[in-house]
């Protein structure tokens, strides 16, 4: 029925390890043909030349805030954000209200998603009930309502006796269980790193071993049940380092890193801007570069956002009572691909990185180009230069750390499902 | 300075201190007066606007509002967004539309002073923020060691205490520092900041070895919520490990002064003894705070109007 053809691009598909240029032809929701110079009767043509198509970005860690916090954002306005970020596939954390941390709940994100949002919407259930790091959820009846990962997330799970048994039960339904790291004790009332620039604000300091502490409790507790661990938003070198062992001593632990750890350092937070307040806390220089080399090596597997909208009257207070959390779908690719502009990554190994790389871990569609394949379709325009401001954005909130930069690297065009769900300079089009 | 900001010591000029530090020493004259007044800022507004409440500093900025003929307003606030319907930059805004010609804000939260100033056409002088700066606390501690030494460049200060979570500490570093000073700084491990010596001083945690030679002893107080929280194990091990009394100043030079920005935790920081008499600087600290701070808000608030100008 409908046809779409991307024509002339570089086509960077990291599942078939393909880069070079070719055409792409999508009938009714699918691939069905890859290759130089096709043709295509009745099919709309987008002219890709000069740009990159890759598959639709996979972001493993958002929050939508729906249902509860309408407010900061929805599904309608975080899907839109998402395909307005090339991403075609978004997983949302359980901190709404209520949690989701029951059926009927994943099934009303699902149902509203469907509905309302361009992007592809996928719930990551709580691993307790209410976030209370207490009670294991009913993770067969979650995953049978469509949950896809489960996670507490900010509400760190400190009892290693149940997150053994979290770890251990996620096994029954083949989940992967997402950690957000830090000793709650040890962080204390840290609000930025802990080093020489909280030591020069006078703000308190959150260290990273609160952080690695944390992520090596959770390898052993990985390496003792044979779960599949994926560490949330890793932010210093030394978490690098115990995933890389982790890995190297063949344990199912994977780990995704935010464009703002990859980007920012403490030193970002000198204005008391809250914009850049959020948990973990932007880290040092030798951080940001470890974390850049490891996401470049694959030993952090993915990027994810950590998209966390708060409104303005929330965030404009004392930097102590902001809540953590900056917006991340709509500036991800113009951030993170300076470590292309840098050398420091392949186009091919940055795509992998956003796409391929997080549609496996959580076992999704997507990532994958290959005759056959869902029509989930990045374009990019690498060299674009562009101006990001947060109120002309489509999310509901303006807490980015971008307000007012330039970045180098644009969304060209994004499809769902093969159909054009995005387009820059046409905004988001959904019939 | 006019129109200018105040928000810390950190990032001002040598120069500029010395602007400072020299127009007091113009104002404490008019202290000694008969008639303690003239009229720099006749016509002028200075707000004080304290979040966190301060007797000492607030009254400090009043008395030298009014010496300088300036109407100075009161607005204290003891809460924050957390437990207050009007935001932080709502209150500061909704003064700001009341044209005051300079701001002076206390806030426990560092940074408060900084975000107001980014909202306020007025001037906003940091009158202390969490555990940041506080510069007029720094610059009338200048002032003093400067009139009681005759100099600052080549001088050693210790600065003794809750390093970690001190405003005053903070800004006198910078201060002293940037004047050519030599600053140390000594207290329990728990009390010192990570990466101290990032902040260009040496850290003991020995009170002998800190106020070896030393031509300044500036105590910091102890605050009471500290108190129980994990970083000190009790006032009595604080006391005898690093309260000051004239058997353990010897280890200073003998022409060492003592400071405290006060309110003084007797029997804590000082002894009762030390805190009252000389050579402790207590009261001129607080007697130089109004010249300080008339001085600066002459500097910041005291343009000419329009019509004064021929």
């Amino acid at each position: 029925m409908s046809k779409v053809l991307i024509r002339g691009g570089r086509l960077l598909d990291p599942s078939i390890d393909h880069d070079a240029v070719a055409d792409l032809l999508i009938e009714d929701g699918r691939v069905v043909e890859v290759g130089p110079d096709l043709h295509a009767d009745n099919a709309e043509v987008v002219e890709a030349g000069g740009k990159w198509v890759a598959p639709g970005f996979v972001d493993l860690h958002v929050h939508l805030r729906e249902p509860g916090q309408e407010y900061k954002e929805d599904l309608a306005s975080g899907g839109r954000a998402a395909v307005a970020g090339g991403f075609t596939s978004i997983c949302c954390m359980a901190n709404t209200e209520p949690v989701n941390d029951d059926p009927a709940v994943t099934k009303y994100i699902l149902d509203r998603a469907a509905k309302d949002s361009p992007a592809r919407i996928f719930p990551i259930a709580a691993a307790t009930r209410r976030l209370a790091g207490e009670v294991m959820t009913e993770m067969s009846a979650l995953k049978d309502a469509g949950a896809v990962a489960f996670s507490d997330d900010g509400n760190t799970i400190m009892d290693a006796w149940v997150m053994r048994n979290v770890l251990e039960y996620s096994k029954l339904v083949d989940a992967v269980v997402v950690i957000h790291a830090e000793d709650c004790g040890l962080r204390a009332d840290g609000v930025v790193n802990e080093g020489q620039v909280s030591t020069r604000l006078g703000l308190p300091g959150n260290p990273v071993e609160a952080e690695e502490i944390h992520i090596a409790r959770d390898i052993r507790l990985a390496q003792l049940t044979g779960a599949h661990l994926h560490v949330g938003h890793v932010s210093s070198g030394g978490s690098v380092e115990l995933i890389r062992q982790a890995k190297d001593s063949g344990l199912s632990v994977t780990a995704e890193v935010t464009p703002h750890h990859l980007a920012l350092t403490d030193e970002a937070t000198e204005g008391f801007d809250t914009s850049t307040k959020m948990a973990p806390p932007l880290r040092t220089h030798s951080d940001v570069e470890e974390l850049r080399r490891a996401l470049a090596e694959g030993i952090i597997d993915c990027v994810a956002t950590d998209h966390a909208p708060h409104a303005t009257h929330e965030k404009d207070v004392e930097f102590t009572a902001a809540p953590c959390g900056v917006l991340g779908l709509e500036t991800a690719f113009g951030v993170v691909n300076d470590l292309v502009r840098s050398g420091e990554i392949s186009p091919l190994e940055l795509m992998r990185r956003m796409s391929t790389a997080p549609a496996q871990i959580f076992n999704l569609e997507g990532g994958s180009l290959t005759t056959g394949s869902i029509a989930d379709v990045v374009i990019l325009d690498p060299d674009q230069s562009w101006s990001y401001d947060p109120a002309e954005g489509f999310s509901k909130s303006r807490n980015s750390p971008w307000a007012g930069a330039e970045l180098t690297g644009q969304v060209f065009a994004t499809l769902v499902d093969g159909r054009l769900v995005y387009q820059a300079g046409r905004g988001v089009l959904i019939q | 300075m006019i129109g200018q900001d105040l928000l810390g010591i950190e990032g001002v000029e040598r120069d500029r201190i010395e602007l400072i530090l020299e127009t007091a020493e113009h104002m404490q004259e008019i202290g000694n007066r008969d008639v303690k007044k003239v009229p720099a800022l006749r016509g002028r507004t200075v707000v004080n606007l304290f979040f966190e409440p301060s007797t000492r500093t607030q009254t400090s900025f009043e008395i030298a509002g009014k010496r300088l003929a300036a109407d100075v307003v009161n607005f204290s606030s003891s809460s924050s967004s957390l437990t207050k319907a009007e935001s932080l930059l709502d209150t500061a805004k909704t003064l700001d539309a009341m044209d005051p010609d300079v701001v002076v804000v206390r806030h426990k939260v560092a940074g408060v002073p900084q975000r107001i100033a980014d909202v306020l056409d007025a001037p906003v002088i940091n009158a202390g923020d969490g555990a940041h700066e506080h510069p007029t606390q720094a610059l009338l501690d200048m002032l003093t060691v400067f009139q009681a030494k005759g100099r600052i460049e080549g001088l050693s200060v210790a600065i003794i205490g809750d390093i970690a979570h001190s405003r005053v500490a903070r800004s006198n570093i910078y201060g002293f520092t940037k004047l050519g000073a030599e600053v140390r700084v000594a207290g329990p491990p728990t009390m010192l900041p990570p990466h101290v010596d990032s902040l260009g001083v040496k850290a003991y945690t020995s009170l002998r070895e800190v106020l070896d030679g030393v031509d300044v002893v500036m105590a910091l107080r102890i605050q009471n919520e500290r108190l129980g929280g994990g970083i000190f194990p009790s006032v009595r091990e604080y006391s005898s490990t690093f309260g000051l009394d004239r058997a353990k100043l010897r280890f200073a030079r003998p022409d060492a002064i003592v400071m405290h920005p006060g309110p003084v935790n007797r029997g804590v920081e000082l002894s009762h003894d030390l805190a009252d008499h000389r050579p402790s600087v207590i009261l001129d600290q607080v007697r130089n705070g109004v010249a300080l701070r008339m001085a600066l808000l002459y500097l910041i608030a005291g343009r000419a109007f329009p019509q004064d100008r021929e």
